[in-house]
């Protein structure tokens, strides 16, 4: 019976966001046994969203973020030790102080760490940073909050615009290095991206785009970067913005399809071990995940989203306590937002996996629109800007596989841009300074899975 | 107390900036910035603003207190 | 089923005591289109995803009738200029620009509403209406706006009659005499205010009309005609929905005295209380909408153009949103309810109306612990758009 569900022991490894929520709601579903909770950053779960945001504004401490309780999951909080292999056969999670953890069922929730600079000597000057912790952000804000001449911000994704955002609200000189063409572009395509240029430009940051950093400069203290152009940038302070890496190297030898992109699960959130066969007692949720969609083809998809930690933690932890019939799948559709020179763009379900999009409400001019995104005649994503409540109705569109592009009407479309669709314009995350935030890393047979924009 | 507020679900409706100016504020038209530690003579009415919230996307509570059960 | 009858049986005045029945009625019928042609639509989730399709125009030209072209107030248009209207009447009300005003007032609230008490003292019997509910807010909305309050009579008799004329009703009813003096009265309070306005030109007060026509930046200011439609609206919107609140929340404990008693207890349950009171006894139950192209309603296409009344107050007792949705409980969950609607038009005004609320129940629920309603239903206003009593006569 169901009964030895709700007993036992279960381990979450990762005290993040994904294993608060798993924890918390393993108790809401009756879970009695034993929960033990292991992170490797000694504090309890924060928040990571306002690092970028309020912490590097000065507005809120970094030791501030810690994450509300829904309620106290009564769990073990293993924290400041590193897990450091699984041993599924043992039913054993291994930490990095000697000790093993055995385990009924266990939850991988590791998410990622920040893409570091590969350059050690480099990446360890005084004044090069990174942003995913709250000591990263503590020592960050603390720069800022002294008044560097200049910050070198290395790639143009979402943290790295919210960066270069902060600082001049801060009134910092920044510049900004993206070896594509343009920020966001690998996020939202190109036509959004010409917004982002031209939301950096108006708001004074130095944007250099198709250009690579070749070394950072410093003797002990960081003090400037050569870039692939041959122009040299004087800063202070420098932030890597690469994107971020998947923590799964403590699962490498331990016979679960576990790699840089993460470790694969079925739509119920068990991990797959490498032969595609699932787990029934090893689960995924987070960042770390990449699990299938039906939305989007099946394929394959690994999100750095806030959403998608809760919803996913959620869906894990009720199949750990809940017998086969009674499982649920993860089908969320994919949303995130991010807040940058004042406007908040809000994105649902997955930008990169199109092929055309149309401006269906506002412009470009306004910058407050609505962008929807096509995928061979279907409606697969939406993205906001300043226009947050219209885009559920773009997302029950995508729920319902809607006919792209969307037909007209809206009151506030104008018929010059509702009529016409672009290309999406969506370039090789290779060709781009920092990793995707949503990756497809499934296979479909007309087009590359990193999709490649036909050069010429 | 700490709070969080789910900007997945958040639509920028701003009745949490009225009800708690202290603790929420707009940033630009729709950004929703905010202390996430929330300082104790403004409990009330961050508990008002989350029953207020047309979305329902604020979270108040205790963080896990470390070291312990 | 009589299903196209339901908007006349909904907004026959003999049904306003007790409209619920009927609510569940339409909710069973999915959409239901009405003898004079328009949809009638009372399930939550349709509602919801309705108001917030931009291909749904609130604006009443949308019906390609030609005869009204004067632009209504930003309450009845359509982004971009809905979104350009409002942001400007937002400007002295709200944030981004003024985030303190609404919080600001509390002291000034709770005042009003203890003055109002005050004099209630040696009553034993009180009409919650006359003597609370209403004034409470007409004093708060005439210090917001900058309106004497002794002009209340006068703009009394205005409100009245625009308030009639914006009924929901079966249009095969006589309503043209309605709709003239609608217009006519909201003319005249139009001029009224910009006259108070233009008093204000150069000497500002510390009120929003004093700021609507001081404004320094060129490009944030309203036009005349802009102003006294916002005005007008501001001042109805501002007293005509939050009267029936406060009435609705004192009728409604007063039915519930497990729950009075237990709001006298634990007062931090107030504000839930009070959105749950939204959600039960919604100041407005219904608002009206016209589709810019053919939309799908739950599985029938409502063809472009044909008005659709969304009613608000059957969304919020939905069985398949709300678990037990016939039960008043101020400690449901998750109550993300539709009493300020939802979308581009939610309520401007709600923040000030939940502080109303907040502060009127607070301060009227350690007086009426042991009061009687003396006529249970009470006597209700003719509006079926806007519900509440007219009087509430209780004894304390």
């Amino acid at each position: 019976m169901a009964g030895d569900l709700w007993e036992g022991r279960i381990v979450i490894v990762g005290a993040s966001l994904a294993g608060l929520r798993a924890a918390e709601t393993l108790r809401e579903e009756g879970f009695t046994g034993s929960l033990t909770v292991v992170g490797d950053e000694p504090y309890p779960p924060y928040d990571r969203p306002p690092l970028s945001k309020q912490v590097l504004l000065g507005q809120a401490a970094a030791d501030a973020t810690g994450l509300p309780m829904r309620r106290d999951p009564d769990a073990q909080w293993r924290l400041g030790v590193r897990a450091t292999g699984l041993d599924p056969p043992g039913k054993r999670v291994l930490l990095a102080d000697g000790e093993s953890l055995p385990y009924d069922r266990v939850l991988i929730a590791t998410g990622t760490r920040a893409r570091p600079w590969p350059n050690e000597r480099e990446a360890a000057l005084d004044g090069v940073f990174t942003l995913r912790t709250r000591d990263d952000a503590a020592g960050l804000a603390e720069r800022l909050a002294a008044g560097p001449r200049r910050v070198l911000v290395i790639g143009g994704g979402f943290t790295g615009s919210e960066i270069a955002s902060a600082c001049r609200e801060r009134g910092i000189e920044v510049t900004v290095a993206e070896r594509g063409p343009a920020p966001l572009v690998g996020a939202l395509g190109g036509t959004l991206s010409k917004l982002a240029v031209g939301l950096h430009r108006a708001h004074g940051v130095d944007l250099r785009c198709g250009v690579t950093v070749t070394a950072l400069r410093g003797n002990g203290q960081f003090t400037g970067a050569d870039l692939s152009d041959g122009s040299r940038v004087d800063a202070d302070v420098c932030v890597v913005a690469m994107g971020a890496v998947r923590n799964t190297e403590w699962l490498v030898d331990c016979g679960l399809a576990a790699g840089p992109r993460g470790v694969a699960c079925d739509a119920g959130c068990r991990a797959f071990n490498m032969y595609g066969i699932v787990t029934d007692d090893v689960f995924v949720a987070g960042d770390v995940a990449r699990f299938p969609h039906p939305l989007f083809g099946y394929q394959m998809l690994s999100l750095e989203h806030w959403g998608n930690a809760v919803a996913q933690a959620q869906v894990a932890a009720h199949n750990m306590v809940n017998p086969g019939p009674r499982r649920r799948p993860h089908l969320a559709v994919p949303t995130f937002w991010s807040s940058q020179f004042g406007l908040n763009i809000k994105s649902v379900g997955v930008p990169v996996f199109s092929d055309q999009v149309v401006i269906a409400q506002g412009s470009l001019d306004e910058r407050r629109l609505a962008m929807v995104y096509g995928y061979q005649g279907r409606v697969t994503a939406a993205v906001t800007v300043d226009m947050a409540k219209s885009l559920e109705y773009y997302q029950s569109l995508i729920e319902t596989a809607a006919p792209f592009p969307p037909g007209p009407g809206a009151a506030d479309g104008r018929p010059l841009l509702t009529e016409f669709t672009l290309p999406s314009d969506v370039p090789d995350p290779k060709e781009l300074s920092h990793g995707p935030t949503v990756a497809l890393t499934g296979y479909l047979p007309d087009r590359r899975l990193t999709v490649v924009r036909p050069t010429g | 107390m700490r709070i969080v507020v789910d900007l997945t679900r958040c639509q920028g409706y701003a009745q949490c900036v009225f009800l708690a100016p202290e603790v929420f504020e707009l940033h630009g038209e729709e950004g929703l910035l905010y202390n996430p530690a929330v300082p104790d003579d403004q409990l009330e009415r961050v508990r008002q603003a989350a029953a207020a919230c047309p979305v329902q996307a604020i979270l108040v509570g205790n963080e896990v207190s470390v070291g312990g059960r | 089923m009589a299903v196209d009858t339901l908007l006349e049986r909904i907004t026959d005045y003999a049904n306003r005591p007790d409209p619920y029945p009927l609510y569940a009625e339409l909710r069973e019928a999915g959409v239901a289109r009405q003898r004079d042609g328009r949809y009638l639509v009372g399930t939550y989730h349709d509602i919801a995803a309705l108001l917030h399709d931009p291909r749904i125009s609130a604006d009443p030209r949308s019906r390609g009738q030609s005869e009204e072209q004067r632009q209504p107030p930003f309450l009845r248009l359509d982004d971009p200029e809905h979104h350009r209207l409002r942001t400007l009447a937002m400007r002295p009300f709200g944030p981004p620009h003024s985030p303190d005003r609404i919080d600001g007032m509390r002291g000034e609230i709770a005042r009003i509403a203890e003055e109002l008490i005050e004099a209630l003292q040696d009553r034993e019997q009180v009409d919650v209406v006359d003597d609370f509910a209403y004034p409470l807010p007409v004093t708060v909305i005439c210090r917001l706006l900058g309106v004497p309050r002794e002009d209340e009579p006068l703009f009394r008799e205005w409100s009245d009659a625009i308030v009639s004329s914006a009924d929901v009703r079966p249009q095969e009813e006589e309503s043209t005499e309605r709709e003239t003096a609608g217009e006519q009265a909201r003319a005249q309070m139009g001029r009224y205010l910009l006259d108070l306005a233009e008093q204000r030109r150069g000497h500002p007060a510390d009120d929003m009309l004093s700021a609507f026509v001081n404004e320094p930046d060129p490009a944030m200011r309203l036009t005349r005609e802009e102003l006294a439609q916002t005005a007008v609206l501001l001042l109805i919107a501002g007293h005509e929905t939050t009267v029936n609140l406060i009435t609705n929340g004192v009728l409604t404990l007063l039915r519930h005295p497990d729950q009075l008693d237990r709001l006298r207890r634990e007062p931090g349950l107030l504000p839930n209380a009070v959105e749950e009171l939204l959600r039960y006894e919604p100041p407005v139950h219904m608002r009206e909408r016209i589709p810019l192209a053919d939309v799908d309603v739950a599985g029938t296409t409502i063809p472009k153009g044909t008005p659709l009344v969304l009613a608000l107050a059957s969304g919020n007792r939905d069985p398949r949103r709300f678990h037990d949705p016939e039960q008043f409980d101020p400690t449901r969950p998750d109550n993300q309810h539709l009493g300020f609607g939802s979308g581009i038009h939610l309520c401007y005004g709600a923040p000030l109306a939940r502080i109303e609320a907040q502060i009127a129940l607070g301060a009227l629920i350690p007086r009426i612990g042991t009061a009687q309603l003396l006529q249970d239903p009470p006597p209700y206003r003719r509006n079926a758009m806007l519900r509440g009593p007219r009087h509430l006569s209780i004894e304390l």
